[in-house]
């Protein structure tokens, strides 16, 4: 190569070199939002709609004006449902992106890998799915939030409305890894508050759904209601074979959560009479200004309604736009000190609040049942709202058990 | 556990013997494709999920379990006919690595095409009206459909055993996995014989996916976990043995099953842990010869 | 060229990735190529050069990981060092005993074993949950300071890490030259070429094996130590058999029995997923895609077809 050939290609490798950063100062002027969530693998449904929450939220808070006249963007990754990649896809998003808020997590595992880079980094960190570590010492950071229910608050609101209500003769029925397991836990020490009988529990490896042998012997011992942990692809797999053993007819069958997408899958002749517990449904636009607003805001851009862990994502957003209005300032802790001075809020379901000590967010949820497939007004018509179990911050652990004094 | 019972056990013992009956299929259709072209075929767990969407499309589409259950494997075994011939044929003579990375990245397109294609939310399959709910088997109630599936692939074995044993194109299947070379030189077209071995493996595998739908639930992801214990009742029967393929599936079946009933937290591990012991005393499997694919 | 990079592989090593984190889009990836490009060149020890297909590298990788994890965040050690030689130390025990059981047997059933072997290891981690943190990972792995006589530097910074880990992971690969231009090194290819003969010209075959494993497994353990420390988490996936895939796959990618050819290919896996994940939802589809051109273009992988490209 000569001398010439040699500068012309350096001049080149070196203006493609900084073309990036050409672009990135153009960007500077919007407000980066990170959003780890698992597009790719089993719960690619619930990850999508997750971030079609997050992007009506998005739209929406553009469409005003931005914050502090700033537009927001929110940049999508795929965390696979794995830890090492959700730890390196918020690496990027800080280190690349330079994004100085991250909102996301699909798994608790994954939440807690997510959340180690964020507490390292000083980025703030909502996480919007299911997990009790998250806000508890030794995991919690001071700019952890958590906008999501956890394992303890629907175990306790589900099972006092289940014993109160159904019944206080249960069966347990729990996938064996750690969300089924605090689950359990949780769900024993409801029935044994409230006077009822546990006449058994029977754990099953996750991914693994072969409930025949099991089934008889729950039959045979007759409980009132028969609880049940069983995630994913396993949940359809067990109300099938419960079904075939007639079992609904036997007894009440219920469920710490349903999830929309999941409903969508398995149909309502599954899942017609199951019981659970919901953080948001659509069919709440018409008891809720708020869930209106954001019911017709999701149905306009994406033709189809809300889901429930898409509503977490919604108003994570929201809470994020919020802080940083409160602040004045797009720095992380400042808008953490913004949020727990003013931690009332209310975007799409009534008010929530955080909680100062472990940044944990209180919210209304919904005790539903599974509507029978005649009685649906509409495709995504797949629950009745028996009841509502108001925000209490009694539901939780108390902020000394998670190890705050 | 105190109230477990015998019809518990029985119960049990057959749903191990329906898991067992997926696996054998599977592990079939592996070892021949081992056998023959000593070709690791990472796709066939996506194979298998193929052949459950397929069944899935073909029922929406003619309204008939029975037309699904015979037009899907055959789509599979034609997929792997071209399969073999443009993507594994031309590696053939290259190292046993070139055709693991093939199907490795093979196996990604597929999962993934098949998540544009039918989205990302799983499917239900349900079995056909006719073989929906229990029978009375004097001891337990046994869902109608599970024995169907034994039944299913008892035939397909029984099948597939008279056609290797007995026609002509079996034995040189068989000959051609022993010494390919001789094969060769006494002038016979092997390209021919792989081509239908591929094809008849990956059918196997696109029967088992659409046998096991109904039971196990569809979704894109179902072929990644069963790829191994495949794997392991292939290993555990001794390569390139059928009698040691049907064995060791229905071993490990029952394995799994029953130690879900006794010890669930064991029921993942005990698969491993069988290989292990038998492998350690056994080197080539129960039925595998010394010598071959070592 | 290339009888120049054959010559002198750790002063190439050291040029290439002196400046590599200047050249992919952030630090942190290119800490991940390093790490993972060295847990590929310790699986290569094994499969590419001694001719042993592991399929169950996830075991010494989980074992480095959750030796240093469990150290420093269960332990309280509070010193790097010793982070590391638990993580070192527990690798090099598993492979010890694991090679021992796995190499009486050979070719497919030796992979398997070694499967098994890992899955097992992943199941008591599993429910090990007050050591490992069970499903959840274990967490709460702090980073101590690099402590040498006379000077102690924070290695808070992405960049700061990096070069801390390439001081290492170049450490390894001057090792790894070493290992295999020495007699026993000549003794692992000749095994790799025909295991009989080697052992006719009367050589200890099976000591010789063991202790390629166990260097293997030190290679893996050093790789997976290093992971735990730059995300300060050991997920439990890190002991699954989808760790020991995807070793697998990037040594192949890049071409196995290679010098390099296992780091190439840990790096292109690695920026490609990166990349096009960013770009579309369904990467899985193209990176896949691109799986099969490499095998069907590129038969010796992508650094043994560039080299035979290069020329002497």
């Amino acid at each position: 190569m000569n001398r010439r050939a040699f500068l012309a290609t350096t001049a080149a490798g070196a203006a493609v070199a900084a073309f990036p950063a050409i672009l990135k100062a153009q960007g500077g002027d919007t407000i980066k939002v990170g959003f780890p969530g698992p597009t790719t693998g089993p719960f690619g449904a619930l990850a999508k709609d997750q971030q079609q929450g997050a992007s009506v939220a998005m739209e929406e808070i553009n469409a005003k004006g931005g914050i502090l006249g700033r537009r927001l963007e929110i940049l999508f990754r795929d965390d696979q449902l794995k830890p090492a990649v959700g730890a390196q896809r918020t690496k990027e998003l800080i280190e690349n992106e330079r994004c100085e808020f991250i909102v996301g997590g699909l798994a608790a595992h994954v939440q807690m890998a997510i959340n180690e880079q964020t507490k390292k980094a000083g980025k703030l960190f909502i996480s919007v799915s299911q997990s009790d570590e998250i806000t508890a010492r030794p995991d919690w950071g001071p700019l952890t939030f958590h906008e999501a229910l956890n394992p303890t608050i629907t175990s306790r609101a589900v099972g006092n409305w289940l014993a109160q209500n159904l019944g206080k003769k249960w069966w347990i029925l729990y996938a064996d890894y750690a969300w089924g397991k605090q689950n359990n836990a949780v769900l024993t020490e409801v029935l044994k508050r409230q006077g009822g009988v546990l006449l058994g529990s029977t754990p099953y490896p996750l991914g693994n759904p072969e409930f025949s042998a099991h089934l008889p012997k729950i039959l045979a011992a007759k409980p009132e209601v028969l609880v049940t942990m069983t995630p994913g692809a396993d949940n359809i797999a067990f109300l099938k074979q419960a079904i075939s053993f007639g079992m609904k007819k036997e007894m009440k069958i219920a469920q710490p959560l349903h999830w929309l997408p999941q409903l969508k899958e398995g149909g309502p002749d599954l899942y017609a009479d199951i019981y659970a517990g919901i953080n948001f449904s659509w069919q709440l636009e018409d008891a809720i200004p708020e869930a209106k607003n954001y019911v017709a805001l999701y149905r306009k851009k994406h033709n189809e309604p809300p889901g429930d862990y898409s509503a977490y994502a919604y108003s994570a957003i929201h809470e994020v736009a919020r802080g940083i209005t409160l602040a004045k300032v797009v720095n992380s802790d400042a808008v953490a000190s913004a949020l727990i001075a003013n931690p009332v809020y209310n975007h799409y379901k009534g008010k929530q609040w955080w909680r100062a000590c472990d940044h944990k967010a209180f919210q209304d949820l919904w005790i539903v049942k599974g509507r029978e497939r005649s009685k649906m007004k509409g495709e995504w018509d797949f629950v009745d709202i028996v009841q509502k179990v108001a925000a209490s911050e009694e539901l939780d652990r108390s902020c000394k058990e998670k190890g705050f004094v | 556990m105190a109230e477990l019972t015998l019809a518990t056990l029985a119960a049990q013992a057959f749903t191990g013997l329906v898991l067992g009956m997926i696996l054998v299929l599977l592990a079939i259709g592996l070892s021949l494709i081992f056998g023959l072209m000593t070709v690791v075929n990472f796709a066939h767990g996506s194979l298998y999920m193929l052949g459950a969407y397929l069944g899935f499309f073909l029922i929406g589409y003619t309204k008939s379990f029975w037309l699904a259950l015979v037009v899907a494997p055959l789509l599979v075994g034609a997929l792997g006919f071209g399969i073999e011939r443009f993507l594994v044929r031309p590696l053939y003579g290259r190292s046993i690595d070139d055709p693991l990375l093939l199907t490795f990245g093979l196996s990604l397109v597929m999962v993934e095409t098949v998540r544009l294609i039918w989205g990302k939310i799983g499917l239900t399959l349900d079995p056909p009206r006719e073989l929906a709910g229990a029978v009375n088997l004097g001891f337990t109630y046994f869902p109608l459909y599970r024995l169907f599936v034994i039944g299913v692939t008892v035939v397909v074995l029984v099948a597939l055993f008279v056609f290797l044993e007995k026609t002509n194109v079996g034995l040189i299947i068989r000959a051609g996995s022993r010494d390919p070379l001789m094969v060769k030189a006494l002038g016979f077209d092997l390209g021919r014989v792989w081509l239908l071995v591929f094809g008849i493996g990956t059918a196997l595998a696109g029967l088992a996916g659409i046998l096991a739908g109904p039971m196990r639930g569809v979704y894109a992801e179902m072929g990644v976990t069963i790829i191994i214990e495949s794997f392991v009742v292939v290993v555990v029967g001794g390569m390139g043995s059928l009698v040691g393929a049907i064995v060791a599936g229905i071993a490990i079946g029952e394995v799994v099953s029953l130690t879900t009933l006794f010890a669930p937290k064991f029921a993942e591990i005990m698969v491993f842990i069988v290989m292990a012991l038998v492998l350690l005393v056994r080197p080539s499997g129960l039925f595998g010869e010394s010598g071959l694919m070592e | 060229m290339r009888s120049w990079i054959a010559t002198h592989p750790v002063v190439a090593f050291l040029v290439v990735f002196a400046i590599f984190p200047y050249l992919v889009p952030y630090k942190a990836l290119a800490t991940q190529v390093l790490i993972y490009g060295l847990f590929a060149l310790g699986f290569n020890l094994l499969y590419g050069y001694t001719g042993l297909l592991s399929f169950g590298h996830a075991a010494y990788w989980g074992l480095g990981a959750y030796g240093t994890g469990i150290a420093l965040a269960k332990l309280k050690v509070g010193s790097l060092w010793l982070g590391l030689a638990a993580g070192l130390g527990l690798a090099a025990a598993g492979g010890a005993v694991i090679g021992f059981f796995c190499l009486r047997r050979r070719g497919i059933y030796f992979a398997m074993l070694t499967l098994a072997f890992a899955q097992l290891l992943y199941f008591v981690g599993f429910h090990l949950a007050d050591w490992t943190g069970g499903d959840d990972g274990l967490r709460g792995i702090t980073l101590p300071p690099l402590a040498l006589p006379g000077v102690t530097i924070p290695l808070d910074t992405s960049l700061a890490f990096y070069y801390f880990a390439l001081a290492l992971v170049a450490t390894a690969v001057a090792a790894l030259k070493r290992i295999l231009d020495s007699p026993f090194g000549a003794v692992l290819q000749a095994i790799r070429e025909n295991s009989e003969r080697a052992s006719a010209c009367g050589y200890d075959t099976s000591r010789v094996k063991l202790l390629s494993f166990v260097f293997s497994a030190l290679f893996a353990g050093l790789a997976g130590s290093l992971d735990a420390l730059r995300l300060n988490v050991v997920p439990i996936e890190s002991l699954y058999w989808t760790t020991s895939g995807q070793v697998v796959i990037m040594t192949l990618l890049g071409g196995a029995g290679t010098f390099f050819g296992p780091f190439v290919g840990a790096a292109t896996f690695l920026v490609l997923e990166d990349r096009l994940a960013v770009f579309t939802e369904s990467w899985p589809l193209v990176v896949g895609a691109i799986f099969m051109a490499f095998v069907l273009f590129l038969p010796k992988g992508i650094w043994g077809t560039l080299l035979a490209r290069l020329g002497p």
